[in-house]
Formats: C-alpha cells, structure tokens, sequence
C-alpha cells in the first residue's frame, strides 16, 4: 500500500529533475504502466521529437487562447481606443466605464437579460436533471412492460433533428399559450432524451441491486429507495447532466429567437445579437457594449465549467465510452 | 444488466412475496396484485414524468409538423380576413423538392460539412495525439488552455470571430498584410473559410477530449511491446493509436455532420455584418426560419424542416454504413 503511494506520488516532483539519477535509476521496475510511459518520454534519444510536439501544442494553445485574450484586451478600451490602438493590446483602461454603460444602456436592459439566461438555465436544468436521474434510474433498475419500447423511443430520438421540431414546437407553444412567456424557455428543456440516456448507463454502473434488495428487506419502499440511496449514488451523473444542460441553455440561440418576442424576455445572447445587428445597421455604434457584454456573458460559464471540470469531462466519457 | 435483474427480482419474489404485502405495500394495494407487480408499476412510475414530456414536447411536434406540411393556408387578396386553410396532400413536398433555393441552401452547406468536418477530425487527433505524446502534468496543463474555446459560449465566440476578421477593428487584416495579403473574411469566397475556421476553433478542443479519454483506454502494454520491437512514436501513433480511437473519431464525425448540416446561429451572425455575402436564404435552417417567419408560411416552412431532417437522416446512415464498411 504505501509502495504504490509512493510511487504515484513521486513523478510528479521528480518531473521537474528529468534526467536526476534516481529517476534512471528507479525506471527499470516502474510500479505503474502509465506512469513507465510517461517517464519514457523524457529519454533523451526523443528529445527532437519531443520539441515537435512541445511546440505543435504551444501553436495550438495560441490559437485557442489567442480570441479570448482580445475580448479581455478589447473589453478594457475606451470606443476610440478600439479603432486606433493595437488590438491584441491594453491602452487607456476603461473596463470600468465600459461596464457602467453597458448595464446603464437602455435602462439596464443587459441586466435584464443576464437574468433570464441565469433564470432559464437554473430552473430548466433543475428540473431537467431531476427528470432524467428518475427516468434513468427507473430504466435502469426496473423491468416493466413499455421498457423496451421507451428505450426504443429514446435512441430512435437522437437522430431526430432540432430543425425538425422548431416550427412545430412552434405552433405548439403558440396553442398552449407558452409562446413569449418564459415557460416555452424552461419547461421543454425538462425531458431530453440523450440525459436520460446518460442518467441509465451511469445507474447501471452506479447503482447496486443488491443494495436496492438489501434496503427492500430493510422495509423502504422503492420511492424512499430512490430518494434516500440512489440518488445519492448518482449525484456524479445528476451534476453532469445539469451542467451539460446549464451550458446548453446558457448558449441557447435558435429556440430563443424563434419562441420569445419581447426583449425583456430575451436571454443575453439574443439580446447581444441584437446589438450586434443594430450596431452594423444604424448609426449608433454599440461595438464596446457588445464587447464588454460577451464578456460579461462568458465570465459565468468559463468560472462554471473550470469549478466543474471533473464532471463535464465525466459527461464527455459517459458519451463517448459506452 | 436487465434479464439478470429480471432472474434477481424472480427470485426474491418467491423468497419474500409471503412477508411483503402486508407491511410495506399492501396497505395501499388490493391484494390480488403481488408485491412484485406494484414493485414493478412503481418502477416504472420513475420514467412517467418523462414519458409524458416527451411526447408532448417531442414526439407531438413531429406529428403536428407533418399534419402541417399536407396542409396550405391562403390569405384572401392583401392579406386582411381570416385565411382559408386546405388540404393540400403532397403538394408543399413537390415544391420543396423542386426549390431551386432551399436546394442551393443545401447544397452548399453539404459542401461545407464534407469539408469541415474530417478537417475537424484529422486536426482534433492530431492535438489529442500531441497531449498523449507528454507527460501527464504538461497534458494537465495543456488541456485547459486547449479547453478555453469549448467554454465560450457559441454566440460569443461568433461574435470575437466576427471582430477579428473585421476591417475596422480587428488584428487579422494588418497580420495578413504585413505577409502581403489582402484578404476580405466576409467575401463570397472567403466566406465558408471564415465560418470554417470559427467552427475548428471551437470544436477541437472538446473533440480532443472525447478522443484522449479514448486514448487513455488503450492499454499501455502495447505501446511497450512496440517499442520493444523498434516501433518508432509516430509509428505507434498511426498504427497502434489511431485504430483505438476509429470508433470514438466516427460518432463524433457523425454528430458533427447532423449539427453542420443544420448551421443557423453562426451564418445569421455573420450576416448581420455582411448582408450582401449572406443572403437571408443561406442555409437550409435559415430558408426555414425566414420561410416560417418573414413569409408566414408556416405549412411550407413544417414541409421543408421534414425534407431536411430526412436528408439529415439519409446522411447519417450513409455515413455510418461506409464507416462500418471501413472497419471491416
């Protein structure tokens, strides 16, 4: 026990001495396969492919962080400054005043709609989560008459398209006086099938029948069974649907434009579009305040999704794994 | 994992179904129906709150849309009074399958797709052979700056895009021509590249994470026993790697594909900048929305969203039968 504590802790110092004599030296009986691979990267004799590959991902780091640096950079310049300085670099700083009027434009209305988006994405992915975790524990844990047919139903669902329901959906919401109203944003978002999916092959892994049995002798009855036990057991996949899903929702585009009218009741990234087409086609310019409005619109999720990471990155597993 | 439950839940039925009832079901119960059965019902009661919402949400708009696209709705004269609806059968079909600009929208997004997606692909693999060719704590390190695309959001990153390319305010155009090249990012022919670029922005990092997990299952044996046999890295990569990960690289290519055929927030961004480039009837999504919103008309926009999801559908089985034929 403490050899293979031991071992799994040491790379990670000694990484930083690569090439110390101990490390040569313990290379021959790696406890670990993974950690003998890693360690065999650092031979010498690799070394020119090594720096390949060390500045390939280096270009790509670049590519990827380099937009986002010019929305922190561009977000903290005055309008003029935008046009006339270097725009992958600071000048006179004015994120301040950039925030001031981006929240005081049109009586605050980007508030408004950081609002909604925060409200949509809570309340639809509360009850999203709730719904799946209960009808994936139900599929996974229960044979019933129907099973085979829901399941049916929920794969065959993945290849419908999204394009295929919004007109529909539309016409639907419309009859049922859900249209412009911030339930057509949330209550639909309730049942996806994919979650569900996902919320089933995590219980299947998750949840032991016998544990289930045990408790049923214990006398709990199978809705206790679920709220007491399973659920907790399945708190990894419910924290992973609802993030997936917050994400979703917070990035929503296409639904938002096609069932909400009012832009009081827009999220934040309809009304920033409509910044941006207002911005090119009239004389006001709103450049800054769509700016610092991305940015502001982004800050939640890059804070959600890097506090989060270990369940996203389970989402993506689940996925792609099984 | 469910006939296996089946013979478990079988077996203590007949071990317990005697004691049951009586304590914790059977007070609400009638006691011609067993413990297992009301186990059962209560089981399935679990996926009721979905079933339902399912099919109002979903399977309903489906039926709704094809009700909708059999039928044709006429405003008399200028478009005041009441409009006539009637069956129209087949007719808002015939004319989407002969749309000379709903099929242009098709046509060129198929274009697209058949180039951005393996372009997307080829470029994720190489980044996730990259981070699984170091050591873990650089990878660590790696991946999250890798992984800063995927956490802006879509409209947002769009919208950088957007600026970056932009004459006025962007750094690209006087990179470019500090090279000597003077490119226009919003011109027709520039266009898709510039939608293209955006898209492999924002896509490889997350594809390089569905593909590294799938590197990590590999078992580290046999890249050893590779090595052992002269095997160089490269050579364990295209040949040992890449194969492990062919199942995880498909569905990622084939979910990419059903998405790009669908493209609507991206192209509707870039047209608030460059109407004459993009025009409103771009993409087959926005031929539907402006079909069903500018137009009005709801049934054709209902026929043209079902031609499309059946192209969307051909193709994904198209796609999934070659690769499977790869495989084999």
């Amino acid at each position: 026990m403490t050899l293979t504590s031991v071992t799994a802790d040491s790379p990670r110092t000694e990484e930083e001495v690569q090439k110390s004599v101990l490390k040569s030296r313990r290379r021959p009986r790696p406890k670990n396969i993974r950690e003998a691979d890693d360690s065999s990267e650092l031979n010498g004799r690799r070394g020119g492919s090594r720096m390949v590959v060390i500045i390939g991902l280096v270009l790509f780091a670049l590519y990827s962080i380099g937009p986002a640096w010019w929305l922190i950079v561009s977000s903290t310049k005055t309008k003029e400054d935008l046009y006339t300085t270097d725009a992958m670099w600071f000048a006179n700083f004015s994120l301040f005043d950039n925030l001031s009027s981006l929240f005081t434009y049109q009586d605050g209305i980007f508030g408004v709609w950081m609002w909604n988006s925060t409200l949509y994405a809570f309340a639809g992915s509360i009850g999203h989560t709730l719904v799946s975790l209960a009808a994936g524990y139900g599929l996974a844990m229960y044979s019933f008459r129907g099973k085979g047919t829901t399941m049916g139903f929920i794969i065959g669902s993945f290849l419908i398209p999204g394009a295929l329901l919004t007109i529909p959906s539309y016409l639907l919401f419309v009859q049922l006086g859900m249209y412009d109203t911030i339930w057509a944003m949330i209550i639909p978002a309730f049942f996806s099938p994919f979650a569900v999916y996902l919320a089933k092959i995590y219980a299947e892994g998750a949840v032991p029948g016998e544990l289930l049995e045990a408790a049923r002798i214990d006398g709990a009855g199978e809705y206790r069974i679920f709220f007491q036990i399973a659920f907790r057991l399945m708190t990894t996949a419910g924290a992973t649907i609802f993030l997936l899903h917050f994400v979703g929702s917070w990035n929503a585009f296409f639904g938002p434009m096609v069932f909400l009218r009012g832009a009081d009741k827009w999220p934040v990234m309809l009304g920033l579009y409509s910044w941006l087409q207002r911005g090119t086609d009239s004389t006001v310019d709103l450049t800054g305040l769509v700016i610092t409005g991305s940015l502001v619109a982004t800050i939640p999720m890059v804070i959600l999704m890097i506090a989060m990471q270990r369940y996203w990155r389970s989402g993506v597993a689940m996925g792609s794994l099984k | 994992m469910s006939s296996s439950l089946e013979v478990r839940n079988t077996l203590d039925g007949k071990k317990q179904e005697p004691s049951r009832p009586a304590r914790t079901q059977g007070s609400s119960a009638s006691p011609r129906w067993s413990w297992r059965s009301i186990q059962r019902i209560k089981g399935a009661s679990f996926t009721w709150p979905f079933v339902v919402g399912f099919a109002v949400f979903t399977i309903l708009p489906v039926i709704v849309g094809l009700a909708q696209s059999l039928y044709t709705s006429k405003t008399s004269g200028l478009g005041f009074g009441a409009a006539t609806v009637s069956f129209a059968g087949f007719d808002n079909f015939a004319r989407g399958l002969v749309d000379p600009v709903f099929w242009d929208s098709m046509l060129r997004v198929s274009i697209y797709a058949v180039v951005i997606v393996p372009v997307i692909q080829v470029v994720s693999l190489v980044l996730a052979l990259l981070i699984d060719a170091v050591q873990r704590r650089i990878a660590n390190r790696f991946r999250l700056i890798l992984l800063v695309p995927y956490m802006i959001p879509g409209i947002v990153a769009t919208m950088i895009w957007i600026y970056l390319y932009s004459p006025v305010v962007g750094p690209l155009k006087p990179f470019l021509g500090f090279f000597g090249l003077d490119v226009d990012f919003f011109s027709g022919s520039m266009i898709w590249v510039s939608i293209g670029n955006l898209a492999l922005w924002g896509a490889i990092g997350f594809n390089m994470l569905i593909l590294y997990g799938a590197l990590q299952a590999v078992p580290r044996e046999i890249f050893d026993a590779a090595r052992v046999d002269g095997a160089s890295e490269f050579r364990i990569a295209t040949s040992i790697k890449v194969p492990y990960v062919q199942a995880s690289l498909v569905l990622t290519g084939l979910l990419s594909i059903i998405g790009t055929l669908q493209i609507f927030a991206e192209p509707t961004l870039f047209r608030s900048i460059s109407p004459e480039t993009i025009t409103k009837d771009f993409t087959p999504s926005m031929v539907i929305y402006n079909q069903a919103f500018q137009v009005g008309n709801l049934n054709y926009a209902a026929a043209q969203s079902i031609i499309l999801a059946a192209v969307v559908g051909v193709a994904s089985v198209i796609i999934y039968r070659l690769t499977k034929k790869v495989d084999s």
